[in-house]
């Protein structure tokens, strides 16, 4: 009867923790792992050597409201069971000149945005996608949180020239 | 010394009941099933204009189980902070016709779905705001299938301080 009893007690603490997990990972902030090297140098400087793990914040998704620059982990408009992290570059409204095969300006519609990698030698973004929802946007990445020695916050930045919010 | 232990202990356990509660609650409805109100009259005659409480289960869009035909919740692709209900009538790779204006002209145009990317209409085509404005959506968006009504708006009047269902 004892062993049953602390079964019973083991499973029950496992599923509390799994449930407060959870929430606290879809409310409020979850840590992620950065694969590959379409962020390069702002995460994974040298990509084979090991994985940068991020913090994201889960907030900004009650009213949407992002900033030019922000690094964000968005589903992929063409599989939605991969998740892809990359910058704002672009919001609603704004227009941005396309530097993808012949130089274009294009105006983001409304409640769209425009996401960039870092390196753009190798990363799959809106250049070969176009504008993306706001809605497929999951979180917005703030801080390394690993390997140690790279902790700390991830600055807001991007190419102003290439954006007008006229 | 031992009084005040008992209440903080007392205390502790109850607020962990009541998050615990709180967690579940979020668990289900995000991962489960959610209810949520249709109004509008994009969805007519499906959904009232004035307003239905509907369910709408979360596990097949997440296992990909949705087909042409369902009633679909999608996050709006032009106000994220909306959701809005629609019929799903084409998945990726599926041609799909439609009404460009049904009310002033009979002109049909075909597209093709695009990879990873579902067409959604409302069933009342000549007041409703779909794909045939915005075009096919990420299938990212979709949040749940339709799948009981439990309110008709009707049911919103009051007889003698009861619901009628």
């Amino acid at each position: 009867m004892g062993t049953r009893n602390l079964l019973w007690n083991v499973a029950n603490k496992y599923f509390t923790f799994g449930l407060v997990g959870l929430t606290i990972s879809d409310r409020y902030a979850s840590i992620v792992p950065v694969r590959g090297g379409s962020m390069s140098p702002a995460f994974n400087p040298q990509p084979s050597i090991s994985d940068d793990y991020v913090l994201v914040e889960k907030f900004c998704l009650e009213k949407y409201k992002f900033s030019h620059g922000d690094v964000v982990v968005f589903r992929s408009p063409s599989n939605y069971k991969e998740k892809h992290i990359k910058r704002i570059i672009a919001l609603p409204g704004d227009w941005i000149g396309t530097t993808h095969n012949s130089y274009d300006v294009l105006k983001i519609p409304e409640g769209h945005c425009w996401v960039e990698g870092d390196n753009s030698a190798s990363s799959m973004d809106s250049r070969s996608f176009g504008p993306i929802p706001l809605a497929l946007v999951q979180g917005r990445v703030t801080h390394i949180v690993w390997p140690p020695e790279r902790l700390g916050g991830v600055e807001r930045r991007y190419p102003k020239e290439r954006v007008s919010s006229l | 010394m031992w009084h005040y232990r008992s209440i903080v202990r007392e205390a502790w356990h109850r607020t962990m009941a009541v998050a615990n509660f709180l967690c579940g609650l979020h668990v289900t409805n995000t991962y489960l099933c959610t209810a949520a109100l249709a109004y509008g009259p994009s969805m007519l005659p499906t959904f009232n204009l004035t307003g239905d409480l509907f369910l709408a289960e979360r596990l097949s869009t997440r296992f990909d189980k949705v087909r042409p035909g369902d009633v679909v919740l999608v996050r709006s692709p032009e106000n994220p902070r909306k959701l809005i209900v629609k019929r799903l009538l084409g998945m990726e790779g599926d041609s799909v016709t439609y009404a460009v204006d049904p009310k002033n002209s009979s002109r049909c145009n075909t597209v093709v779905v695009p990879k990873g990317h579902v067409w959604i209409e409302g069933d009342n085509i000549y007041a409703s705001r779909d794909s045939r404005q915005f075009g096919p959506v990420p299938y990212g968006l979709l949040e749940g299938k339709a799948f009981c009504k439990i309110l008709e708006a009707e049911a919103h009047v009051m007889t003698s301080g009861t619901f009628v269902l």
